[in-house]
């Protein structure tokens, strides 16, 4: 009992000089909050991308491949198989009938905004069912293509991203020219980074006759999607593989997501061990700075373990503020930056914004917390040990 | 000579100090040499992408294919003086999440493009005979345990065998290359065995891009044109450019996501840089009344000023040093994402970047702190003490 008494007495000394050691207080806690600052700025990116990419879906959309397939670009399904898998069960209906498009996916060059060279953007081809498959989209501004017809409608982040994607404006890709009618917002997700036409006219278009790469649909009822996925697979007439729109994208974000954590935690962990070598140092001249003040309280029956508490309540004291003012840099200055990037199965532009979430901010803190407390672990136990006799005399 | 035991007494009057400053400037050059490989990984071979070389690819996109009839006609164009084609495969080795860069290629020609590729000679021999053999680079060979002439089974999305099997290619050979920033990742196989294969289907005699060899480099911009303007208004217009081009356009399609990785972790290794340097500076400061008994003693400022200047030097190459040479083996470890970003590696120009760093922050920590000294007047100095 006496002991955990001792404890609160010497972290409260501690904590109340503190302000008289501000300077190195200072450098442990501006280089823990950069260290933090990297850390949490580096994974919003990878948060950010994996949000455009898949938790956005609508978990009861389904996409349908041939089977062997990765990605919609590599797929292809004849006129008769689309016809088949839109008519299969565990598809919801609406009174146009079921609600399922099936869809072709092609990339076209178009300059870039930011740096005026060809990017390239994703072309789809969608059926009459596909607005009602994705319910989340909405026209903001112009109108939704007529059918047959080359207008195309443009994904709020591909008009921002691309040159010259603005209502009205005709453009050229190959042998044929489209003309944007419309801007589309999809909810934020990936959908609008690209660009809509009616499949029928994309089919001769790119010489794809009369067949398609995928068909989203809309499972009538979460459960619905073993059954979905019995009834196609079973069906001798089709090879297709069946997956959750979100698994699907969630699978094409993994690429671009190992790329970024395995870089971004590297050079945080190596920064850490910067930061550490910093909170040590500060750590090191604030025991020395007291130690005729830890002597006199050892002499006083002061226990051994009270001092190394107050010590590490010191650094991770520090460490908390350090990480609390890197997260909110971060959040500050990332969270919410818009941009682009590549995704590496489809070889397609897909734009996203940095996010800070509540959790990246939370495991920053932890791991200032981590870098005080090994920080603050050889400096407390230095000063556990002081000898007491010789440290009053020294002063 | 004989000032080296007093150097040295300095450095370890405060053993801890020295430690953990030595500590930090060791990781911040260490990160140092990461984030330069990092940023050359992210430029994904720009700076080493064929001068010489261009690419023509389907105007609208590198998805669609072109005749490989075009061959014939880019060849005849005046200013070319070699062509070769390929296509993206896009094969993977077991399981999807396997990603290896793989073509179809015209082995002969392929490798008279790219001399960088280095194969033995009788392995070469090999390959050119065998239409169902493949070379690989070392990396990928080394990644998955692959030797000369084991059978690797390759399930291609984009080009499937009619009987839905894996198409089976045998390892003649394997490329390595002394040139820094080769990607060593790539598989290459016969087109020949593809087109065949696929002789009744819409991919038949369809090719993914060309590769061309420019007589003179400074004409490439104007061949490029022409070449394009050859298939203007057919049904496959082309978009020629060089690889350098080509190279750069992918990398800005991966925008900026490398920069600002970069961007953020250069700024706090400047800090950690500029912390250890100030941590050099103190100590140098505190001593300030010693360089004075140092001067009563009859020591020359010139002589004080190139005392200090060492001692913050050592500090500075010893962290340095030990950093910059860490940051070496781990980047030859290779790419740590696993064929993802297949040219990581530390170019020397920033290697030497790196150096100058060191010395600069050696020299630059000690330097105003013993300028001080040298104006200090003994009297002055001392009297503080």
């Amino acid at each position: 009992m006496s002991s955990i008494l001792q404890m609160f007495a010497v972290t409260g000394v501690t904590l109340r000089s503190i302000g008289q050691r501000l300077g190195s207080s200072a450098v442990a806690i501006v280089g823990i909050a950069g260290v933090v600052v990297v850390f949490t700025g580096v994974l919003s990116i990878a948060e950010g991308f994996q949000t455009a990419m898949s938790e956005r879906g609508d978990p009861l959309r389904v996409l349908v491949l041939r089977s062997g397939a990765n990605t919609e670009m590599t797929s292809g399904l004849g006129g008769e198989e689309a016809r088949i898998i839109v008519d299969a069960p565990g598809i919801a209906r609406s009174d146009d009938g079921p609600v399922a498009s099936p869809e072709l996916f092609v990339i076209v060059g178009h300059p870039l905004k930011r740096s005026g060279t060809d990017a390239n953007v994703p072309l789809r081809g969608i059926s009459p069912a596909a607005l009602r498959v994705r319910p989340e989209v909405r026209i903001v501004e112009g109108r939704m293509f007529q059918s047959g017809t080359n207008e195309i409608v443009v994904g709020r982040a591909a008009a921002r991203q691309f040159d010259g994607l603005y209502v009205g404006r005709t453009v050229r890709w190959g042998e044929s020219s489209w003309q944007v009618v419309g801007i589309f917002d999809a909810g934020g997700s990936v959908a609008e980074s690209e660009l809509w036409c009616d499949a029928r006219v994309l089919q001769p278009a790119y010489r794809r006759g009369n067949s398609y790469q995928s068909v989203l649909a809309r499972l009538e009822s979460p459960d619905a999607f073993q059954t979905l996925k019995d009834a196609l697979t079973s069906d001798p007439r089709l090879q297709v593989s069946v997956m959750r729109e979100r698994d699907y994208y969630a699978e094409q974000s993994r690429v671009m997501q190992t790329i970024i954590r395995t870089i971004g935690i590297g050079i945080a962990v190596l920064m850490g061990l910067g930061a550490i070598f910093g909170a040590v140092n500060t750590m090191y001249s604030a025991v020395s700075s007291r130690t005729r003040e830890i002597a006199t309280l050892r002499a006083l029956g002061f226990g051994r373990l009270p001092v190394v508490v107050s010590v590490l309540v010191e650094a991770l004291l520090l460490s908390i503020v350090g990480g609390a003012i890197g997260g909110g840099l971060a959040w500050a200055a990332f969270d919410g930056y818009q941009t682009a990037t590549m995704n590496w199965q489809s070889f397609s532009q897909v734009a996203f914004s940095f996010e800070v979430t509540p959790s990246l901010l939370v495991r920053g803190l932890v791991y200032a917390m981590l870098m005080g407390l090994v920080g603050g672990l050889l400096p407390a136990i230095r000063a556990a040990r002081l000898p007491v006799v010789s440290a009053l005399r020294q002063l | 000579m004989k000032f080296v035991p007093l150097i040295w007494r300095n450095l370890l009057r405060h053993k801890m100090r020295t430690a953990l400053t030595i500590g930090s400037i060791f990781i911040a050059f260490l990160l140092f040499g990461v984030l330069m490989a990092v940023r050359t990984a992210f430029s994904m071979g720009v700076e080493i992408a064929g001068a010489d070389r261009l690419l023509t690819i389907h105007r609208v996109s590198l998805i669609q294919l072109l005749p490989r009839s075009y061959l014939q006609r880019i060849r005849s164009v005046e200013g070319v003086s070699a062509v070769t084609h390929a296509n993206w495969f896009g094969g993977y080795y077991q399981q999807p999440s396997n990603f290896i860069q793989n073509m179809a290629v015209e082995p002969e020609s392929w490798l008279d493009m790219y001399p960088e590729f280095v194969v033995p000679e009788e392995q070469k021999k090999a390959w050119f005979a065998n239409r169902t053999g493949a070379i690989v680079g070392v990396d990928t060979a080394r990644r998955y345990g692959w030797a000369v002439g084991d059978r690797v089974p390759l399930i291609s999305p984009i080009y499937r065998r009619p009987d839905g099997s894996p198409w089976v290619f045998t390892i003649e050979g394997i490329y390595d290359s002394p040139a820094k920033g080769t990607d060593k990742s790539q598989f290459f196989f016969h087109y020949d065995y593809i087109n065949e294969t696929l002789r009744n289907t819409f991919v038949a005699d369809q090719v993914g891009w060309f590769v061309i060899r420019v007589a003179d480099p400074a004409a490439a911009g104007d061949l490029a044109q022409r070449i394009d303007a050859l298939f203007a208004n057919s049904s496959a217009e082309t978009k020629t450019a060089t690889e350098k081009a080509f190279v750069s356009d992918f990398a800005n399609q991966v925008g900026d996501i490398g920069t600002m990785m970069i961007a953020i972790a250069s700024v706090v290794m400047f800090f950690i840089l500029f912390v250890s340097g100030n941590a050099m500076a103190q100590s140098i400061r505190e001593r300030t009344n010693e360089l004075a008994v140092l001067k009563t003693l009859g020591f020359s400022d010139r002589l004080i000023l190139a005392l200090v200047l060492v001692e913050s030097s050592v500090v500075a190459v010893a962290g340095g040093a030990l950093g910059l040479a860490l940051g070496w083996v781990v980047i030859a470890q290779g790419d740590p994402t696993g064929g993802l970003l297949p040219t990581f590696y530390l170019p020397p120009r920033d290697l030497l970047a790196g150096v100058g760093l060191v010395l600069l922050l050696g020299l630059g920590s000690g330097l105003v702190p013993a300028l001080q000294a040298q104006r200090l007047k003994i009297v002055t100095a001392l009297r503080r003490a």
